[in-house]
C-alpha cells in the first residue's frame, strides 16, 4: 500500500508547494530595512536647491518618503493616491526625486500638482541605493523613532492606502 | 558535421557576452578579478534573472559603479556583499550565504543523497539474502520435476 501512497503524498505536497509559489509576486522583494534606522541623507530641495533637507530634520515625527521621478509612468498612476494621503494632513509626505532632471521634475509637479511637503533631489541615485530602491515608485513609512516601519513597492493604490498604509500611520501616531 | 560541432562550440562560447561596458581602471589585476566575480554573483533587482554584469538596467550600472568604488577604497569582497545585502536583502545574492535559513538549501542535497544511498543499500542487502524455502515444498518441487522427466 505504502508503495502507491508515498508517491501520491509527495505529488500532493509538490503541487501544494508549487501552487503557493505561483501566488507569490517575485517582483516584491522583502526589504531588509524594515525596523532598521532610516538611512541618513542630506539632499538639496527641488524647489530651492540651496537649501537642504536631512533625515535629522524629520526626527521625532512620523513621515512618509515617496520615491518618484518624472520619467516614471506608474508614478502618474500613483499621484492621485499620494495627493489623497497628503490631503489628510496626517503625516508629512516627503518626495525623493530619484535620478531625475530638476527641470523635468518641476514641470511634472506643475502639471499634476504637488502633494509633497518637500521634494529632495537624488540625482545620482546614491541615496536610492542606501534605501534599497530598485523600482520607482516606492513608498516608505518612517516612525518617530527614525525607524523604517513599512515599505510599499510599486504604485500605491487607494486600496493599499486605506487597508495597509493608513492603519500603520494611525497606529504610529497614537 | 565537424563544422556544425565547431559552430555549436563557438556559439556557446560567445553566449555569456557581457553587457557591462564601463571601462574601469583597476589598481591591480586581483581587484579586477574581484570586481568581475562580484558583478557576476550579484543580482540586478530590476531584471531579476540577470546578474549585474549582464544587465543594462540603470540600477545595475549604478551598482557596478558602487562595487567599483568600494573596491577602489580598499573594501573586501565580503564588505561589498554585506553592503548589498544590507540594502537589498539576501535576494541580491546568486550564491546564497551559509546561514541559519539556508542550511537546508546547502545541506538538503547531501541529506537526500545519504537517504537515497541508505535506501539503495538496504534494498541490495535484501536482494542478496539467500532465499529460504520450506524443505517440504522443495521436496515436492523436486518430485514434480522428476515426474516431468520420467514422462518424456
Amino acid at each position: 500500500m505504502i508503495r502507491f501512497a508515498l508517491p501520491l503524498v509527495v505529488f500532493v505536497l509538490m503541487v501544494g508547494l508549487l501552487g503557493y509559489g505561483l501566488r507569490l509576486d517575485p517582483k516584491k522583494v522583502p526589504s531588509p530595512l524594515i525596523d532598521k534606522p532610516a538611512p541618513a541623507f542630506s539632499l538639496s530641495m527641488l524647489a530651492s536647491p540651496s537649501r537642504q533637507l536631512s533625515t535629522e530634520d524629520m526626527k521625532g515625527q512620523v513621515w512618509v518618503l515617496n520615491v518618484w521621478a518624472s520619467w516614471c509612468v506608474s508614478c502618474r498612476a500613483e499621484h492621485e493616491v499620494i495627493t489623497a494621503l497628503a490631503n489628510r494632513n496626517l503625516v508629512t509626505v516627503v518626495g525623493l526625486n530619484y535620478k531625475d532632471e530638476p527641470a523635468d521634475a518641476t514641470r511634472w509637479l506643475e502639471q499634476f500638482g504637488n502633494p509633497y511637503a518637500t521634494s529632495v533631489m537624488d540625482q545620482d541615485g546614491r541615496v536610492g541605493i542606501d534605501w534599497g530602491v530598485y523600482g520607482v515608485p516606492e513608498t516608505f513609512v518612517i516612525g518617530a523613532d527614525g525607524m523604517i516601519k513599512y515599505k510599499h513597492i510599486g504604485p500605491v493604490t487607494h486600496e493599499s492606502l486605506e487597508q495597509t498604509i493608513l492603519p500603520i500611520l494611525k497606529e504610529l501616531k497614537s | 558535421m565537424k563544422r556544425l560541432v565547431l559552430l555549436l562550440i563557438f556559439g556557446l562560447w560567445v553566449a555569456p557576452l557581457q553587457a557591462a561596458i564601463e571601462a574601469y581602471q583597476f589598481d591591480s589585476p586581483e581587484m579586477e578579478a574581484d570586481y568581475n566575480q562580484l558583478i557576476d554573483e550579484l543580482r540586478c533587482l530590476v531584471c531579476q534573472n540577470q546578474n549585474l554584469s549582464g544587465s543594462d538596467a540603470d540600477l545595475a550600472r549604478d551598482l557596478r559603479r558602487e562595487t567599483y568604488q568600494m573596491l577602489q577604497q580598499g573594501k573586501s569582497q565580503q564588505e561589498v556583499v554585506d553592503f548589498m545585502v544590507a540594502r537589498y536583502g539576501d535576494f541580491v545574492l546568486y550564491r546564497p550565504q551559509f546561514q541559519s535559513n539556508t542550511y537546508l538549501l546547502w545541506l538538503g542535497p547531501f541529506l537526500l543523497l545519504v537517504l537515497v544511498l541508505y535506501l539503495v543499500v538496504r534494498r541490495l542487502r535484501a536482494a542478496d539474502k539467500p532465499v529460504e524455502v520450506d524443505a517440504g515444498a522443495m521436496a515436492e518441487a523436486k518430485q514434480l520435476l522428476e515426474d516431468n522427466e520420467s514422462h518424456k
